[in-house]
This record gives structure tokens, sequence and C-alpha cells, in this order.
């Protein structure tokens, strides 16, 4: 029991090291840094920039974030603050079960409802109204886009920010609302200026394990981004995640030479990237789980 | 300046009432996606057939060759981890309780949670490719179990931390070993937690895509060996949503019907599990 | 008796089905220290409570009677509830100071009231730390966070914290219970001083701090009031057989 325990606590370190390894022939043909900052990508001709990869990824998880923050936080203090009890106990579920849900029908339901919602009518309605704004141009006309993406991984982090948001701020004891209130604060100056202040590091904690959530969801964003390798300008652009990447060209990697290291690769970036956000997020929660008993 | 403050306050309730309605409402918009567009594919030949006219892409014939393959792997995995997740969860909470080495092993955990399942996908064809394994059954039960694992070793480490202290005390008092304590004591008493961590961990398995279409592959046929590929709900959805043929597009739509009703009824036997322990466990 | 602060007529409690307080009717004198006696969970701290609408707060709990405050009925509906807790205070049991420097604590107050300017706060901000007696153990680290105090000093800090917005009423909670035999003498006395300008209501299961500090009595036995009267009369001629032996310790 010892050894597997030490086994599993050491897993991560050993998933690093065997995508470490297995990345390495590609770490011959350039350092690391120029790999990530390069943008061409073309295999068979042994050229692998990560930048259009790196870039879709962050498009995606930073629209999903800019989405699912706010909504996420105001649902949580909602649910922690002002429901009561049975509501609080009817919509519990339903969030609950949002975490469950496969990511193949996220994407399903990005493909039959937001991807086309976006390709009728967000889009042709930001190009009358929105083309003069840098970030809006829309000249994709599938919908296919990291927009679509976003708003479907954006969904996904919902539950993720909620249930752990909300447990840190009913963590805050009552003690301390009582001090506010007793001071003559309505509820939500009580709210803003005690409990959620109390409650900060723990609130960006959750953010940070939605962030990380986002940053490596696969299947749902890829059936909704457009597959493009590009350097995305606009929302409405096609791009190519990093974990799409590797869903997609699994097939070939062993056929072209270096392929499968370029992909090992891109799975090490995620692994990184993700452990080191999710370790941090944890720690901070675990301290301010513990300095609110 | 005393008006302003409740006009705040207002806008705030608005706005935090708006986003329980957007988020409660797209988890209806997505359940009511896969049902309107589902139902209408879904029949009886879809749950009782293999596919038939040629590489996934046959009009004819349903998806039983996902719906075995599925089952197959997360029962599989499941299994698996929750031996390995047990022994896991039984030396935190006995051996190593409240020491330094717990609580870094709970973060390892925590940490092994949040990994993206297409990573352990690559971290899996990895280790199969050292083991001289191909894409089939065993590589995705394999792969799997490492994404089930820190579910059901942290699920449980916390269902058995639940179980009252004296218990434990009083298992020592009659002179048992800390061995036959973990066995008799706590896992009897925590019996239906553990099987809500068995659950949850069933749950993500069956809905997990990425960690499965490198290790375990993709086939038409029934899952009869361990060394052979084997199909999975997930990625049912996936391929057939992929290809421009209408009626496979449908069946793309029944597929995922099938395996939202799973993770449904799943998702429902957990909670019902739950009242049930907190009326039972002692406190 | 002279004038009163508070005028409780009727007032009730109830949690669910449970009705914890009934009927209390009486006059709260102002500016004297009226201390809340009786055997634990009679309703002292529900009571206590009530009069500063935060008995309310808990999910299912129902308040119907009337405590009339400067001529109005803080249950009335039209009454804007962060007003009456401004003006009646309230002192918790325990120090929970705010997740705040020592500073931005005393100062809470005060800017919910839209007090902004930096002059005025440093005034408000040491005459009230003076006045909880404990200016000159903290002027050299106002900005220091509170919890870093020590237990005492936290409790201290409250009350300047709770006299920041300047109440006219102050209810305290067993306020010392949670303290070490110095520091609870210090609250004593600063409440003996503050006496002269606030009317204070106070709740105690320790009998000879009633003695030492209160001027009128209440005794409260399983919800209902069953004595009132000035301290000195309460304590040595009870005219109820429950408060005698409450007294006698005969129940706790």
């Amino acid at each position: 029991m010892w050894a597997l325990t030490l086994l599993v606590a050491l897993l991560v370190p050993f998933m690093a090291l065997a995508l470490l390894e297995r990345a390495r022939p590609l770490f011959d043909i350039a350092p690391p840094g120029r790999l990530l900052l390069a943008s061409e990508w073309r295999p068979l001709k042994q050229e692998f920039g990560f930048l259009p990869f790196i870039a879709g990824t962050l498009w995606v998880t930073l629209i999903a974030m800019l989405l699912a923050t706010p909504l996420s936080l105001l649902c949580a203090i909602y649910l922690a603050e002002y429901a009561p009890r049975r509501l609080r106990e009817l919509v519990k579920p339903p969030i609950d079960l949002l975490a469950g849900i496969p990511s193949v029908v996220y994407g399903l339901w990005g493909v039959l409802t937001i991807v086309p919602f976006i390709r009728e009518v967000v889009a042709p309605w930001a190009r009358e109204a929105l083309g003069f704004l840098p970030l809006m141009r829309s000249d994709n006309p599938t919908g296919y886009s990291v927009l679509a993406g976003g708003i479907v991984l954006g969904v996904m982090v919902f539950p993720v920010i909620i249930s752990t948001a909300e447990e840190v701020i009913r963590a805050v004891p009552n003690g301390l609302r009582e001090a506010a209130l007793a001071l003559g604060a309505t509820r939500w100056q009580m709210v803003k200026g005690v409990v959620l202040r109390r409650a900060l590091s723990g609130v960006i904690a959750a953010v940070v394990l939605g962030f990380s959530r986002a940053f490596g969801e696969t299947m749902a964003v890829m059936m909704v981004v457009g597959n493009v390798p590009q350097l995305p300008r606009s929302i409405f652009d096609a791009g190519y995640p990093l974990s799409a990447l590797i869903a997609n060209n699994y097939g070939e990697m062993m056929s072209i030479p270096l392929y499968d290291s370029a992909l090992m690769a891109a799975a090490l970036i995620l692994l990184i990237v993700v452990v080191v956000f999710t370790a941090l997020a944890r720690i901070a929660l675990i301290q301010a789980i513990r300095r609110a008993a | 300046m005393s008006r302003l403050k409740y006009v705040e306050e207002r806008i705030f309730l608005v706005l935090m009432v708006a986003s329980l309605v957007i988020v409660v409402g797209s988890l209806a918009m997505i359940l009511a996606t896969v049902v309107v567009r589902g139902l209408p594919a879904l029949n009886l030949a879809m749950l009782t057939q293999t596919p038939r006219g040629g590489y996934y892409l046959g009009k004819e014939g349903g998806i039983l060759n996902a719906i075995t393959g599925s089952l197959a792997l997360a029962g599989g995995a499941t299994v698996l981890s929750f031996v390995l997740g047990l022994a896991v969860a039984l030396y935190l909470q006995v051996f190593a309780t409240d020491t330094r080495l717990a609580h870094t092993i709970r973060l390892a955990l925590d940490v092994l949670w949040g990994i993206p399942s297409i990573v352990y996908g690559a971290f899996g064809f990895t280790l199969m490719l050292w083991m001289g394994l191909r894409a089939s059954l065993l590589g995705g039960i394999i792969t799997l179990t490492l994404v089930e694992l820190p579910i059901v070793a942290r699920a449980m480490d916390e269902v058995i931390a639940m179980a009252p202290f004296e218990l434990r005390e009083a298992s020592y008092a009659l002179g048992a070993t800390r061995l036959e304590t973990a066995w008799r004591v706590l896992v009897r008493q925590t019996g239906p937690g553990l099987l809500t961590a068995v659950l949850l961990a069933l749950g993500r398995g069956i809905g997990d895509a990425a960690s499965v279409l490198f290790t375990a592959g993709y086939t038409d046929r029934l899952p009869t060996s361990l060394m052979r590929p084997a199909a999975s709900l997930p990625l049912a959805v996936f391929f057939q949503l992929g290809t421009p043929v209408p009626e496979v597009r449908a069946r793309a739509h029944a597929s995922a019907l099938v395996l939202t009703i799973i993770i449904l009824i799943i998702s429902i036997a957990t909670r019902s599990l739950t009242g049930r322990l907190k009326r039972h466990v002692i406190r | 008796m002279e004038d009163t602060a508070l005028q409780i007529r009727g007032l009730n409690v109830a949690y669910g089905d449970q009705q914890v307080l009934r009927d209390i009717t009486v006059d709260i004198p102002a500016r004297q220290i009226t201390a809340i006696i009786g055997p634990s969970g009679c309703g002292k701290t529900t009571l206590l409570r009530s009069l500063c609408r935060m008995a309310e707060l808990v999910e299912g709990v129902r308040v119907w009677g009337q405590v009339i405050f400067d001529g109005k009925d803080i249950y009335a509906p039209q009454t804007e509830v962060t007003e009456v807790r401004k003006r009646i205070g309230l002192l918790a049991q325990r120090p929970f100071p705010l997740p705040m420097s020592i500073y931005d604590n005393v100062a809470y107050g005060p800017r919910l009231y839209g007090i902004r300017q930096r002059a005025v706060l440093d005034e408000i901000v040491e005459r009230q730390l003076r006045a909880a007696g404990l200016w000159d153990e903290v002027k050299d680290r106002l900005h220091a966070p509170a919890s870093a105090l020590s237990i005492g000093q936290q409790q201290r800090l409250c009350l300047a914290r709770g006299l920041a917005v300047e109440p006219e009423v102050l209810l305290c909670d067993e306020v010392t219970s949670a303290l070490d035999p110095l520091s609870a003498q210090r609250i004593e006395s600063r409440l003996l001083e503050l006496k002269a300008n606030y009317t204070i209501v106070m709740v105690t299961h320790v009998l000879r701090q009633a003695r030492r500090m209160a001027d009128y009595v209440l005794f409260l036995y399983l919800g209902e009031l069953v004595e009132y009267g000035p301290a000195g009369e309460v304590f040595n001629n009870p005219r109820q057989a429950r408060t005698r032996a409450y007294l006698a310790g005969e129940f706790y």
C-alpha cells in the first residue's frame, strides 16, 4: 500500500519525464524556446512551430474565462449569500450534473446550436455593426471559430468555478458577516467589503482551477473551433488549440519523422501549464479553508 | 448616498439571478438539444446491432459496438481503479492520517485529477509503446484507470474521513490490527460512500473520449479480446458527426442521447446514494 | 425611572415551531447598564439580538411585537434596517476583526456612511481607539492586519469599531466570556465609563459580573420575562421564587 501510494504520488513527475523523453528528438532540430515562438507548422518539411497552437489554446481559454468568471462568481455569491436554502438545494444538483456531462456532448451541442448561431446571427451582425473593431472583424463564414470554442468551454467551466467558489465563500465565518451587518452594512456592502475580501485567495483559486480545466479540454473544443493552424486575429477566426492538435493527428504521428515527438511536446506543454496552475490553486485553497476554520 | 447603496445591491441581485438563470439554462439547453436531435434517430436497432455497411460510415445497423465497448472500457478501468484507489485511500486514512506525507499525496491526487484527459491519452500511448501494446481494449483500460484513479482515491479518502473516529478507536481497543480495523470497520461503515466514489469514476470513464482516442482505437465489432481495439460511445458521437452523410450524423445525435442517459442514470444513482449515506452515518 | 431608551412591547421570537421568546414587555432605561441574566438556553442572546434586528438573520426565524426606539418601532415595515443597526450597536461574544488593517476596521463603519476625508477618519479612529482603551497599544501599527492582535485586543478593537458609527445603544453579548481575566476587566471598566453617554444592554451568565456592573437586571427564564428591576432589588430582594432559586445557584 505504501509503495502504491508513493507510486501514485510520483505519477505526475513520471508522466512529465515520459513525455519529455518522447519529445526530446524534436529539441535536436531547435531549442524549445524557438519552437514555442515559431509559427510555421509543416511536419513534412520538419518545421514545427507551436505558436499558432499556443495562440489557439490561449484564445479559446481566454474567451471562456471572460465569459465564465463573472457569471460563475455572481452565481456562487448568490448561492452562498442570498439564495434561500430550498432554492440552493434545488439548483445545486443541476450544476453538479453540468460537471458530469461528457465533453463530446458539449461538443455536439456546440456544433448544433452555438456554431449555427454564430454563423447566422452573431457574425453577420458583427460584420455590420462592429467591423471597425480590431478583434471583431468577421470574414470567416463557417461559424467554427475561437468564439464558439470559448463559449462551449465557458459553459464547461461554470460548475468548476461555481462549486469551488461557493465552498470557499461559505467557509467564511458567520461572525464576520454579523460584524459588518451590525455596523449597519447592507448585505451587498457586507459581501463586497468583508466576505469577498476574506475569501479572495480562495475565489482566485477557483478561477484558476477553471482556467486549468479549460486549458487542456479537448473534444468539445476541437469539434467547434475550426482547427486551422493560424494566429487568430478576431474572435470569429478559426483557431487550432494544442489539445486539438494532438487529438486530430494521432493517426499519422508514427508515419512522419519527428511528428510523434512534436505531439508529445504539445502534451508536455499542456501538462506543465495545468500542473503548475492546479497545484498553486490547490495550495491556496487548502490555506483558505484552513484559515477559515 | 444612502439610496445609492440599495440601487447597487439591486443591480447586483439582478445580475446574480440572471447568471444563475444562464448557468442552469445552459444545462437545460444542452439536454434539450440532445433530446430533440437524438430522439428521432433513436430506435431499437441502434441499441441492439453493430454498424453495417463499412467502417463507421455505414447507414445501417446500430451502436452496440460502442455501448458494449464503453461499458467494457469504463467497467474494467473502474474495477482496477477501485482496487488501487481503495488501497491509496486506506493508506491515507489509516497509516498516514494527518502527516505531511498524506497532505502531499492528497495534493498530488488533486493535481492528477485536474490533468486533461488528452495528456493521459498521450502518456498512455507512450506507456503502450514501451509495453509493446497496440491500440486495444487493454490499452484503453490502462489509460482510463489512470484517469479514474485520482477521482476514486480522493473521493474514498473523504468518505472514510467522515467515518466517526471513535469507531476506529473502539476497534483498536479490541485488539484488532490496523489492517483489520481498516477492512472491517471502515469499509463496512462507509460502504455506500465508497460506491458513490465508484459511480463518480464510472461516469467520468464512460464520458471520456480524449484519453481512449489513441489508446483504445475504434472498431465496428464488439469488444471480445483485450488485445483488440474497442469502440466507445463518445468516440462514436465524434466520428459519426464528422461524416457528411446525414443519416450517420443523425446516429451521432442518437449516440449522444444514449451517452447522456447513461450519465444521467449514474448521476441520479450517485445522488440518491449520497442522500442515504447521510442518513445512516453515525455522527 | 429616568428616560427610556428602548420600549419592548409584546416581543415574540420563534425558530420554526419552537417559540424562544414569549411576550416580552419591558422598558430599557437610557444611559444605564441593563444586564440580562438567566440560565443558558433561556433566550438571553435572542432577546439581545432582536433589539437590533440581528435575530432575524437565522433562516426560519419569525419575530413579532414591537421595539420602540426614539419614538418609532424598529420592526415597522418602513423602518430602514441598516439605520437601526447603525444606531443600536452589537458587540459579539467572540471578537471578529474584519480582514483588514486595525485602522480600516475602525474606519469601516464611517466609510459605509460616506465619510471619505482622511483627516476626519484619522480623528474618528484615534478617538474611538482611545475610548476602547487600545490606542496606546496600537498607535504605531495602525496599518498592521487586525488579526495579528491578541484576542483581548481584538475585542477592544471590535468595541472601537462599534463605537465609530456613533450608536446610541450598545448591546453586549457575553463580551468578556472568551477573554482572559485581565482583558475582561479592561472591557468592563471601559463599559462602565461609556455608560455616561450610551445605553448599554448586556447579556451575561456570570452573576458576579452582573452585580459588579448592572444598574438594572432582567431575569429571563424559558423565554419569559420573570423579573425586572433595579439591580440592588433583584439581587437582594427577588420577588419571584424562580429568581431566588436561580440566584441561589439551584440551576444554570
